[in-house]
């Protein structure tokens, strides 16, 4: 009994919005590839630059994810909840490549990848007149952002446009992975992209 | 208008580089009368190199089973 309460509607309204979310929260182990493998998976490739670790760091963030299930206390959405956890393997995977380097002395480049990052130095000093940089950082929020509005859509939309898009497949295979004909298939993914193109509006599109 | 959801669908195939000579034609002469459609496939076209852009990569769907497969029996 709290008879102290000034204005009980206002109370009601307050535990309403506190408990909603957090009974909406529960672990789905079972959708987790399905779902996230893709946005957590771009997520791994921006930071580590090679395909087959950042395969790896998911699988593995995947796996300490079951592990730790009990642990999850349903404040935080799944997807937050385990992009954090990837966070910390790209740290300790960087982290287990450093120490690595320094067994052998080499301690100049932190970076495997030369080539695409140049060096650690050059890195350091700005460079007033390039627009590489900025570029890149603006290609990681624009690839954050795809796969945000992609996870929106419906679950058979996002499906037909990653496989069409991003894995690149032609119409046939596609046809055959989702069991449907083509023109189905075509009215598919003309919803999936009017509801991008909506999604993306107000940000990215700037004609 | 049925004519505009049928340039729209052509315009989203274009995308893909995957419309038939007559589909292109039909767009063409439909585009010409229909400002709204006109808007629309430079949105489109905007979205398709927005996504070249941006580089996505995705795992392929074998590597997604496999996964899936190690979970499963994980768990």
């Amino acid at each position: 009994m709290k008879p102290k309460l000034s204005n009980p509607s206002q109370k009601k309204s307050i535990t309403f919005e506190l408990t909603k979310p957090m009974t909406k929260q529960i672990l789905n182990p079972d959708t987790w590839v399905d779902r996230y493998s893709d946005y957590l998976f771009n997520y791994a490739v921006t930071r580590v630059n090679d395909a087959e670790i950042a395969k790896d760091l998911v699988q593995e963030t995947f796996f300490a994810g079951l592990k730790s299930a009990k642990n999850f206390k349903g404040d935080a959405a799944e997807r937050t909840w385990l992009i954090s956890i990837l966070k910390r393997k790209v740290i300790d995977h960087y982290r287990k490549i450093n120490s690595q380097k320094a067994k052998s002395m080499v301690r100049i480049t932190p970076n495997r990848d030369t080539e695409n990052e140049g060096n650690f130095i050059e890195q350091q000093v700005a460079d007033p007149d390039s627009l590489l940089e900025n570029s890149e950082i603006e290609n990681k929020e624009l690839g954050n952002a795809i796969h945000e509005c992609i996870n929106k859509l419906p679950k058979k939309q996002a499906l037909a446009f990653t496989l069409k898009t991003i894995n690149g497949l032609s119409t046939e295979e596609v046809c055959k992975e989702l069991n449907i004909n083509p023109s189905n298939l075509w009215v598919i993914i003309h919803r999936a992209r009017t509801v991008l193109m909506d999604c993306l509006n107000t940000n990215w599109f700037k004609i | 208008m049925r004519n505009c959801k049928k340039a729209e669908l052509i315009c989203t195939k274009i995308q893909y580089k995957e419309a038939t000579i007559l589909e292109k034609i039909q767009i063409r002469i439909h585009l010409i009368l229909c400002r709204t459609c006109r808007i629309f496939v430079k949105k489109n076209s905007k979205l398709t190199s927005l996504c070249d852009q941006a580089n996505l990569k995705a795992l392929p769907a074998e590597e997604k089973e496999k996964m899936k497969k190690i979970l499963s029996e994980r768990q």
